[in-house]
Formats: structure tokens, sequence, C-alpha cells
């Protein structure tokens, strides 16, 4: 191929020069210039190597079909199209799947085994023993670009939501034409359009309306759109259609911005995506310089580059013809080789009418072809048209039906889908809209020129997937005669361009292997994107905790002041520890310190959910798994929620303030779910009217004094009311005042010592706290972590949901059947808790494991196991394990098979190749007869 | 993304719902009586309908219930409502 830049070009600026490299080769071009034009007027014809036989491979299109020239843009664009980006100054370029350049690649001698490797050989060959051995090297041997690890990407990239009256979907003249009635009908218009300037087919086939231009024309539309108040994206692809209107689009962003996403909630939507052009098939219809002829024209009048010198124009239509007579008048020597017996006059160029190209041939690039008359042309470009393809991919997307027209041999939109309208050259008026076009243009006249079956040498379907006739041929031979298993099996269409070349002759021939019409074999189904969209498009600026934000507590400068080690908890950020040095001796220091004196815990972010009205205690009685009416007002009760399943959903205690107030404590990362969970029975079971639902989570900050010390840390402190067991005994509540502000003391505790549970203010805490800290120097107070609270309530055996119990855990594993066998009143999940599974006598139980075999810590989520015959089972695992400071040995809690009728038992336990021994024993290992809480 | 009406604040997209299950799938209550054919049928079996459905959806945003018309197959919603105010359904799913 030798093609040369001629005079003009619309799209490049020729005073402004740029370079880049491809494959390490210096390219020169212009601004304006894409990458692939660049390449073209360099002389370059081989861009890539094909994905699986690494046959040379050079443009096709011009556009977004492009199969074959796809690039590796250096700094994190990989498998860029070469025909849509834009050239840079210094850009540096790389080929895909070749090594070490697409002009010498070490991989081509595949092509010699290609009769060995049809369709599914890989599959079918390397089975055994395991085709996962095979798959990496086959794997890297076919493909296509690869990723540069070290590039970071320009920026996050951004994401709009808009709505509009009118989106428009192109703006080819279809497009802008209906804009403009659009936007002169009053309508809030958005018109995008993947190009960077608007006029789609009039910014290279000769027009002209209203007395300009076609690309004149297009020019003044769009900025009279603009100009009335239109929203016109340029160089933004609509790459799907979903649910009510709403349409997605990836704008790029070049020169280093990143991309954005635009995510368009419409009235109504016209589709103005015009049309692709269709390969011929013919032998060897891959070699490079066989291009498109609409994208000869494209190169020609846009980029002033002209495919060739001596060129065969091969069409089964009369629309190639333009580009025919554009080359001659550039001054290369055009044939034509019209598959059309009755061809019209020529217009300066040489036409051989009714013959067809039987092959092409070449080393590395067209030579020349074989007619179907035996004739041979020798040719430096062959640019065929095998007829058009209605962009129809969006319509579909819209869930609407393909009709099929004989006329021009196109699918077309069907039956009409509410709010779309299709026009232009997408619903297969391939000339300008009648009331733009001056005179006719054009005919397309067009004839079949499908694939035939049987033909010696290869005839390529698939360009980008190297799907062939054969592969086709082989498939129905398998008996896979539907379309969408054609796809799967020969990957037919599957490749990044989706098949925009390739399905509408893939289907073809496979009506004709199988004695049907083309509208009888059908499309496969079109998904979403219409181009490949960028992860980083999506995902935009929602990565880390912008994806999922972290809550942070009022007191996270205080503690930060303290040294506090930081960790995520169920979404909260929360000090996990004191302190610097080694975390185990920090976390071991604070666990012995709160149980020997006083300490200070954070404990903002447990659920504070107020269920307030004269329904509220009978509403709580459905809720909890426990009696929740009987509880006298100013008392707490520790429950279980379960799912309707009859599974523990999660624990906490209940306060009951007054006759119809109560507070619901529930797991800090459930206070979402559990406000939900409240809030959907409340209104769907309940008498709305007579129940209120508050989550005053955030609010109130709830700060924590526990151990033997706590009652004198808390006298110091001073408040106005009377701290002792009598007035306030474990598990009641009362109101005071700290500083002027109302404040709720509640005696619970998740340490087993006497814990006195502050609720403050939020906006307050912060006094409180520094009082707290100040009052409790002489106490030798300590700050207490999550992880040393971990192991005090571990200590106890009082369970984290979601650690201690899993999604199958039911209240009787944990000891608890009071409830079922007593409570009078239904609650969720109660029937679940009668059923076989609920009362099987196998199931998993919560119970303490003490290791005996000198080995220190179990490991959590060990399993304990039972053997059976020569394997072994699960029959439960560890759920949590600690070092007990307190009683100076290890600790661990597990939900083990039968294990509350199996005390004193020791069973085994396995962790990856580890045995271990454990004594089932209680789950309580510290002060089981509960002194502490009151001492 | 689907729009749905939600009774008290307009059309919204469909991420800021959440699903509550088909309305008339009423809770059998009095747990003795209930056989486990029934438990189960309420817990587990769904209607699935290709066309016309009748839901219970929460928007999470403002934390309402209500009922909702749509059809399943081409996603257009016939009409929304907050409890009782449809034709006697008023317990809703449960």
């Amino acid at each position: 191929m030798t093609a040369w830049r001629t005079e003009g070009g619309s799209a490049i600026d020729r005073s402004r020069p740029l370079r880049f490299s491809f494959d390490g080769r210096e390219v020169e071009g212009f601004a304006g210039d894409t990458v692939a034009s660049a390449l073209l007027a360099g002389g370059i014809s081989v861009l890539g190597r094909s994905f699986k036989y690494h046959r040379p491979r050079g443009l096709w299109g011009a556009g977004v079909e492009e199969p074959n020239a796809l690039v590796d843009i250096a700094g994190g664009m990989p498998n860029t199209r070469a025909t849509q980006a834009l050239a840079a100054d210094g850009m540096a370029v790389r080929s895909v799947n070749a090594e070490p350049s697409a002009q010498k690649d070490r991989h081509a001698f595949l092509d010699a085994f290609s009769r060995f490797i049809p369709a599914a050989f890989y599959y079918k060959t390397f089975m055994f023993p395991d085709w996962h051995l095979f798959e990496p090297r086959i794997r890297q041997m076919a493909g296509l670009g690869t990723l540069d690890a070290a590039a970071q990407g320009p920026a996050f990239a951004e994401q709009v939501n808009h709505h509009c009256d009118v989106l428009v979907v192109g703006a080819g003249p279809a497009g802008l034409l209906a804009a403009r009635k659009a936007l002169r009908a009053g309508k809030r218009v958005v018109l995008c359009d993947d190009g960077r300037q608007a006029g789609g087919s009039l910014l290279f086939r000769a027009a002209t309306i209203e007395g300009k231009t076609g690309s004149e024309w297009a020019a003044d539309m769009a900025a009279e759109l603009a100009g009335g108040g239109a929203l016109v994206l340029a160089g933004t692809t609509a790459f799907g259609i979903y649910d009510h209107h709403l349409a997605g689009l990836n704008q790029k962003g070049g020169d280093g911005a990143p991309d954005r996403l635009w995510r368009i909630r419409a009235g109504s939507i016209v589709l103005a995506t015009g049309a692709i052009e269709r390969p011929l098939p013919f032998g060897n219809n891959d070699l490079p310089g066989i291009m498109s002829a609409e994208a000869a024209l494209v190169y020609l009048r846009r980029f002033g580059v002209a495919a060739g010198r001596k060129v065969v124009v091969a069409t089964n239509n009369g629309l190639a013809y333009e580009t025919a007579e554009a080359l001659a008048a550039a001054g290369a020597d055009v044939t034509v080789v019209d598959y059309r017996a009755d061809a019209p006059p020529p217009a300066g160029v040489r036409v051989l009418a009714g013959r067809t190209i039987l092959s092409a041939s070449g080393r590395g690039a067209v030579h020349a072809v074989r007619l179907s008359d035996g004739s041979v042309l020798e040719a430096d470009a062959v640019l065929a048209s095998g007829g058009f393809t209605p962009t129809v991919h969006l319509y579909c997307q819209a869930q609407g039906k393909l009709d099929w027209r004989d006329d021009i041999l196109a699918f077309v939109p069907g039956r009409p889908v509410e709010g779309v309208t299709v026009v232009g050259a997408a619903a297969g008026d391939f000339g300008l809209p009648a009331e733009l076009a001056e005179r006719a243009g054009r005919a397309l006249g067009i004839v079949a020129a499908w694939p035939e079956p049987g033909t010696r040498e290869r005839v390529w379907i698939d360009l980008q997937n190297d799907v062939t006739a054969k592969d086709v041929e082989l498939a129905v031979r398998e008996n896979f005669v539907s379309v969408e298993h054609l796809k799967r099996y020969t990957t037919l269409g599957m490749a990044t361009d989706q098949g925009k070349t390739s399905n509408v002759n893939g289907l073809a021939l496979m009506a004709e292997l199988t004695g049907r019409r083309i509208p009888e074999v059908g499309t496969t189904t079109y998904r979403p994107p219409f181009t490949p969209v960028p992860f980083a498009c999506f995902a935009g600026a929602r990565s880390g905790t912008r994806m999922s934000p972290l809550r942070r507590l009022p007191l996270e400068k205080q503690h930060r002041a303290d040294g506090a080690v930081f960790r995520d908890y169920g979404g909260w950020l929360r000090p996990a520890y004191y302190g610097a040095g080694p975390a185990d001796t920090r976390i071991q220091a604070e666990a012995r310190a709160a149980r020997e004196g006083v300490a200070l815990f954070d404990g903002s972010p447990l659920g504070k959910i107020e269920v307030i009205g004269p329904d509220a205690a009978g509403f709580l009685d459905f809720i909890y798994y426990n009696t929740m009416s009987t509880l006298p007002p100013g008392r707490c009760r520790y429950g279980f929620i379960l799912t309707e399943g009859g599974n523990v959903y999660d624990d906490g205690v209940l306060v009951r303030l007054d006759e119809n107030r109560f507070v619901v404590s529930c797991s800090s990362s459930h206070v979402a779910g559990v406000h939900a969970l409240l809030e959907e029975w409340r209104q769907d079971h309940f008498d709305r009217r007579r129940i209120f639902i508050h989550n005053a989570t955030a609010e109130m900050a709830t700060l924590t004094v526990t151990g033997p010390r706590a009652r004198a840390l808390m006298e110091a402190v001073g408040f106005d009311i009377p701290l002792d067991d009598a007035a306030l005994p474990h598990m009641a509540v009362a109101a005071s005042t700290f500083e002027g502000i109302a404040v709720r003391i509640a005696r619970i505790s998740f340490t087993g010592d006497r814990s006195y549970e502050i609720s403050v203010p939020a906006d307050r805490a912060a006094a409180l706290w520094a009082r707290l800290r100040r009052e409790g120097e002489a106490f030798g107070a300590t700050l207490l972590g999550l992880e040393a609270l971990m192991i005090l309530r571990a200590e106890k055996g009082y369970i984290v949901i979601g650690k201690d119990t899993d999604g199958t855990s039911r209240p009787m594993d944990f000891g608890l059947t009071a409830p079922l066998q007593r409570k009078k009143a239904e609650f969720i999940g109660r029937r679940s808790l009668i059923t076989e599974d609920a009362t099987r006598a196998d199931r998993r139980q919560f119970v303490g494991l003490e290791a005996v075999d000198g080995k220190g810590v179990l490991p959590t989520g060990a399993h304990g196991i039972a053997r059976e015959g020569r394997g072994v089972r699960s029959a439960g695992y560890v759920t949590s394990s600690y070092f007990s400071p307190a009683l100076q040995k290890p600790i661990a809690l597990g939900l083990i098979e039968r294990g509350l009728s199996r005390m004193g038992d020791i069973i085994e336990l396995q962790h990856l190749r580890e045995i271990r021994r454990a004594r089932i024993i209680s789950a309580c290992a510290f002060d089981e007869e509960g002194s502490r809480l009151h001492a | 993304m689907q729009l749905f009406p939600c009774p008290f604040c307009g059309p919204r997209s469909e991420s800021e719902f959440h699903f509550g299950g088909d309305a008339g799938n009423h809770r059998p209550e009095g747990f003795r009586a209930v056989t486990d054919g029934e438990w189960s049928n309420y817990l587990h079996a769904r209607n699935n309908p290709r066309g016309a459905a009748n839901e219970i959806w929460m928007h999470m945003t403002c934390g309402e219930v209500f009922r909702m018309e749509r059809d399943t197959v081409h996603h257009r919603v016939a009409r929304s409502f907050a409890p009782g105010e449809g034709d006697g359904h008023d317990g809703m799913a449960h």
C-alpha cells in the first residue's frame, strides 16, 4: 500500500505538524490527524497482528467500527481504536498482540498452522488433564493490548446527571435536522456525536444543503443549536439506552483529561446513528490495504490522505462510486469492480461490471486481486463496499425489533418503541433527508454479495476475532444453528468491536448453510455498551472511602491526640488501641488495666433508635425474640432480633425510658438495617399512626466508664443522681445532666465489670470526655480501644453479631430457649424456630473452647473436625480467639456441633495443615457468677 | 435505571428504593396453626410474574413504604400509592 498525502483535508491543520512514535518508529502528522490517518499517510500498512492467527492487519475503517487498528497508547490507554484517537506530539503508540512489532511478529508462524486450529480447537484439544494448565500460555499468544500497571490515569472521571426533553444521538444530517426541529418547538435538547465535529457523513460526502456545502451547513447548524440553548456534546458516544429513557454517554477527554460519563434522562430519544459499511467476502479479504470504500473517502476528504496509487474499488452498490471518483480526481489510477451487471455509466473511472473478486493476494499487504472472469488486477489498495448496516444497536437495546429489507439488504428498525425515533441511515434511508436534499442523491442499487460456503481460500467474516467462513461452516456442521450459539462457538461478533462490520455477513452465511432466509436466522442480542467504555469512567470518583464512606466519631480528634490507632469497624473509623509500640502489648495492657481499675471507652457508634408511641411495647414484642412489653420503665433488657427465617439478625439491649418510649441499641454496623426493618414492619404490619421511629444514633455520643472503680470515677465527676446499686442497679437507666445538658446513664456492661454508659448529645461529647479524662487521672483510668474490648467481652462469652453468629445461627444455639417456650406473643421468625432444621439435634452451638495441647491461642476460623471413615468433615469452627490477660491463658469461642451437650469433651480442630486439640467449656470463662457487675 | 414514582417524593431513580416483596403475601398468623407448607410458601414462594406485578417498595431516602403496580416486561409503572389509599389492601405484604 502506497498511501500519500494529497491536497486539502478538512480536519487537519497543516501549519501545525507533529511527531509521535509507532512501535518505536517515528511518524509525522498534523494537528487534527487521528493516529490512524497519520499512520496511513506515513505509509505504515501493518498496524497490528490478528487475535488468533497473528496475521498482519491494516486499517479497515475510519471510525467506531474499526476492527483491526487497536493500539496501546503509553500512559494508560490500552486497546484504543487508532481511528478515533487524536494524534498528539510526542505520543508513544504500540501495536497490540505483536512482539516485538506489528511488522515483525514472532508468533506470525501460527498462521501457517491455521488449518489445524479452527474454532474451539483449543478447548477441544487441551482438555486433559486440565484446560487450566494450558490456558495461560494460550491466552498469552492470543489477545489484545496490555495494561500499563504503572499508569495512574489522568484523574477521576467526572459524572454528570442531566435531564432533557429530547436527546438526539448522532449529528449527521438527520440528527441535526431532528435537533433543530425539537429546539424550534421549544424543547430542551441534547445532541451528541462521537465525532469531534458535527456533520457525520456531511464531513466527507459531497452535499449542498440550504445553499451551503454539507460541512458548512453542519457547522452552522451546530452553532445555531448551541446558541439556541441546546447542549451539543462532541466526541461523545451514546453507548447504552437503559430503562425509562436513560442514556449513558461517554465523552472522551483527550489531551490528558479524563473521560466524562453522562447519565441523561430524556423525555424522548432520536437515534440518528447512521450506518456502517460491510466488507466484501473474498479470499484473503483481511490483507492490509483492503479498506472500506467509505473509510477511504473519509481519509481523502478529512485528512488529505489517498489510500493508494493503483486503486481497485470493489462494490455491490452505487455509493462507493463517490470514493472512486474522488480518488481518481486526486490522481489515483482507479478501477471499479462492480458486482452488478447493470452498473451505471462510468464517471471518469474504469468500470468492470458484473464481476466479483474471488481472492486477494500479497505478502504483508494486498498486491493483486483475482476476479470472477479469471483476470488478475494489480492494486496497492482495494476499497470494498459490501453494503451498509444501519446502526440499530441503541434501538435494539431499547427493546426494538428489527425488520429485514430486501431492497437494501439490511436490518432496519421495525415496530416503534415508545419515545424512541430512528431517522436517517440508521432507519435505512441512506440519502439526505427529503427536506434537505435539493436533488436526488446516488442510488444504493445494491445486489447481494454474501459469503459462499466451500471457498478454498480463507474468507474473513470477523476481522477482530479471526473468524472465517470455514469456522461458521464448522459450527453449522456441529449443529450450532442458532445465531446465539454460532456467536459463542466461533466468537463471531464477540470482540471489542462487537461485530459492527461482521455480524450481517456471518448470519447471511449461516442462512445459506441452513437453508433459511436471513431474517429467519435473526441477529444476536444487542447489549450495552455500544463501544468499550473505560471502567474508570463508570467508577468516577467512587473508589476507596468515596465508594464506601467511613463514618467518623465526634471525638476522633481527641483520640488522635491520645495516640489512637484507628481501624475500620463495620464502616466506623474507631480506635483499635492507644499508644505506640507493638499492638499486641498495648491491647493486652489495656484489657488488663480495665479489669484492675477503670477504663474509658468511646461507644458512640452504638445504635440508638427510638421507638415511641402507645403501641410501641407491643410492636417491640413482635420485633424481638424476647418479651419486651414486661420491661419496667427505667430498665434495660438484652435480646435478639431474628429474621423471618428464624436466624439471628442482631442483638442488643432495649432500653425503656418510659411507658411509651424505648431505645433500640443495635450493633453499630447494623443501624441502617435495623432501622429499615423497624420501619418496614411498622408501616406494613402495625398501625403506623401509633408508633413513631427515630434514629438518634448520630445525635448522641455514648461514652462508657467500666471497671471495678467505675462508680468511684462517676461519683468524682459528680452527676446529679445517685449511682449506687439501689438507685441505679445493673440494667437500669436514669436521666441526669452534665453541665446543664440532659444525659442518659445506663448500667449496661459489655465487659462483665460494673459499667456506666453515658449518652450525651454529640456536640457535648468533647466536654464530657475531657472531664472523664481529668477526673480519671486520680484513678489511673486507662483508655480502652476496641481490640481490648473484644478480649474483655470474649472472656465473658458475650457475642458479636456476624463474628460469633453466621447466617444460620438460631437463638437456641446460644442457649436462649426461654422465649420460645414461654413467650405468648407472636414475633419475627417464630414459626421458623419450630421447623425441622431449627430443632435438629446436631446444630452448631455456641460454646467456649480451651486449648489443651499447650500450643497457645487457637486460630480463629479453625474448624472442629469429625472423622468419618477415612475422611473428615467440619463440625463447626472457632469464631473468636484471644489470649486473656486476666486469666493468663488462651480463650476461644466457637460454634460447635452439639456443643452445649458435650461440655468437657475434647475435640480436634484443623487449621490449614495443623491439628489442634481443645476442650469444650462454658462460653463464659471469667466471673461466671457475674459478681463483678455489682462489685 | 428505572424511574419509580414515590407517592410522597415523586419520580426517583430505582437505586433509591428497596424491594419489600409481593403485595398480598400475607403473613400467616398464629404460629402453632401454621403448617410448614404455608410458612414455606410465605417465606420462599415468589410470584415472579411476567407482565403485571403488584409489589411493596420502600423509598429509602424518605423511609416510606408504598405499593406499586408495574409491568415486568416493558417496565412501565401503572401507579403507586401510599398504604390505605389502594383498593382495600391495607396490610400490604404481611
